[in-house]
């Protein structure tokens, strides 16, 4: 395999959320990217040369580039995070594209999420749907003992594939209906598998799928492409049980009262 | 003391809001009503194996149908109420989620390739394949229901009588064959949909769920895929006249009261 290829680049340039947007041809910019380089360090190598030919470098999120912070996410000819499978955009190399092959990079595109400039967009969204109930209410104070509520491990692990999620917006991006379904099930499943998550179930679940209604996400319509497209390969069994969760919660969920202390 | 924990809104200020105005709470009454009229569609075309039996066994089996107006008209209003229900929530889901999407990406992904093409095909036509069922139902009621279709044999009493023409029809079999291949494709679709939205998995059923759908397709669509090729082929009805000009057609109420006028 040859060390270096060049690519034929077309990258998404759009000045804000009111900005039409529109593809620009950065083939010129895209020779001689080693095979070895991330897709991130593939797009640095891009903006150093863009700079130094004194043009207005591309904007793209990223934070950790292990794979694990979820800040950033492109779709790479329609693949939210590129063509390889369990892989964020940071940890994709190089040496999964051919030499010449024709490249699209678009932003997330979903009405709950604005392009903030070319391929950043603003996933405020995600954190007001966990601030709207994505927490337990834990006392505060000295940490507790370990093993002082017992899990069993098989549902420890359960709980962790949920908590795998690293919020990253992929899930929406492949959604044809852009619903963040497979990220908020995540989220209040992770939690409502365990003892501790038990108390605020049905509060945390009514409150989050109704942030997610008021963000602008559209509902799931079971073509499971956010499972394709996940990172951390979250499972739609998640989404299942989301929908059980908001059904039995509709039914029998009780606000707690302002008076507080019980009938007694 | 007030609970730490009591907070009726989110975090933006907006309340909790009713089953029905979230899109999880619309589309499971979107599998219920789907479910309901999956139901219709099974014990539907399970009757009309009968036609295999003959023009007797057949007629008489409309007759007994038809014997029981309140019956029958108690499950087309609930039929026709589920199936209402079912087409408007999913416009109104179909236009929300349309406003989430802003457009399309540039190259069409081939994300989902573990997902087989059956499925893949089922899922991405859900909107298209329900349309043109809805416009088949539609045209089948007004053939064999209402019976109002110009150049169409109907006689009210005559069901096996009306369904064999018409099946003899190339272009109405052709029909009835393409949209209920499609209602196959809505239907596998939906009976896996179903329990997903309704919450439903289990590792124990789920790897039963898609042998299911197939089932109960296989003898859906399988029955009303056969039925109009055998009239066409005069396996079934081939002892009908070419002509039903020659048929005795026997005198009902309206026929005999108009006479009388």
């Amino acid at each position: 395999m040859s060390e270096s290829i060049d690519l034929k680049l077309h990258v998404w340039r759009q000045n804000g959320p009111k900005d039409q947007g529109r593809f620009e041809d950065y083939s010129a910019y895209a020779k001689n990217i080693s095979t070895h380089a991330s897709f991130l360090e593939c797009l640095d190598v891009v903006n150093e040369r863009l700079v130094l030919a004194g043009k207005d470098p591309i904007v793209f999120d990223h934070d950790c580039r292990e794979g694990i912070c979820g800040a950033c996410g492109v779709v790479i000819n329609g693949e939210p995070h590129g063509p390889q499978k369990a892989t964020t955009t940071c940890q994709l190399h190089m040496r999964k594209f051919t030499n010449g092959q024709e490249l699209y990079v678009e932003p997330w595109r979903a009405t709950a999420f604005p392009v903030i400039k070319d391929l950043a967009v603003d996933r405020g969204a995600f954190d007001r749907i966990v601030q709207a109930g994505g927490f337990i209410t834990a006392r505060a104070g000295s940490a507790p003992d370990a093993n002082d509520i017992p899990v069993p491990k098989p549902i420890a692990d359960d709980a962790m594939d949920a908590a795998a999620c690293i919020g990253c917006g992929a899930c929406v991006a492949a959604c044809p209906n852009a619903s963040a379904s497979l990220f908020v099930s995540a989220k209040v499943g992770h939690l409502g598998v365990l003892p501790q998550g038990q108390a605020e179930r049905d509060s945390r679940v009514l409150h989050m799928v109704a942030q997610h209604e008021h963000e602008g996400f559209g509902g799931c319509s079971n073509h499971y492409l956010c499972e394709s497209a996940c990172p951390k390969e979250i499972s739609v069994k998640w989404i299942a049980r989301m929908n059980r969760d908001l059904l039995k919660a509709s039914v029998t969920h009780a606000p707690p009262t302002k008076s507080g202390g019980g009938d007694g | 003391m007030a609970s730490p924990t009591a907070s009726a809104s989110t975090a933006s200020g907006s309340k909790v809001l009713p089953l029905t105005q979230t899109s999880i709470g619309q589309k499971a009454l979107v599998a219920i009503t789907g479910a309901l009229l999956y139901g219709f569609a099974f014990a539907h075309a399970a009757g009309n194996l009968q036609v295999f039996l003959g023009q007797e066994h057949f007629n008489e089996y409309a007759e007994m149908l038809q014997s029981m107006p309140k019956v029958v008209w108690a499950t087309r209003i609930g039929l026709l109420a589920a199936l209402l229900t079912h087409v408007a929530l999913v416009v109104s889901i179909a236009t929300k989620a349309s406003k989430a999407r802003p457009g399309r990406y540039r190259v069409d992904a081939p994300i989902a390739k573990d997902q087989s093409i059956l499925e893949r095909y089922a899922r991405q036509t859900m909107l298209l394949s329900g349309l043109i069922v809805f416009a088949y139902l539609t045209f089948h009621i007004l053939h064999l229901t209402a019976g109002v279709v110009p150049g169409l044999f109907f006689h009210r009493g005559m069901a096996f009588e009306n369904l064999v023409y018409g099946m003899r029809n190339p272009p109405v079999a052709a029909f009835y064959v393409f949209a209920n291949l499609l209602l196959g494709l809505h239907l596998f679709h939906g009976c896996t949909a179903l329990f997903q939205t309704l919450g439903l998995k289990h590792p124990q059923w789920d790897a039963r769920t898609k042998p299911l759908a197939l089932a109960l397709v296989a003898v859906i669509v399988g029955t009303n895929v056969v039925i109009p090729l055998a009239c066409l082929t005069r396996i079934a009805g081939g002892e009908l006249p070419d002509d039903p000009a020659e048929l005795v057609i026997p005198l009902d109420e309206d026929d005999a009261t108009a006479l009388e006028d």
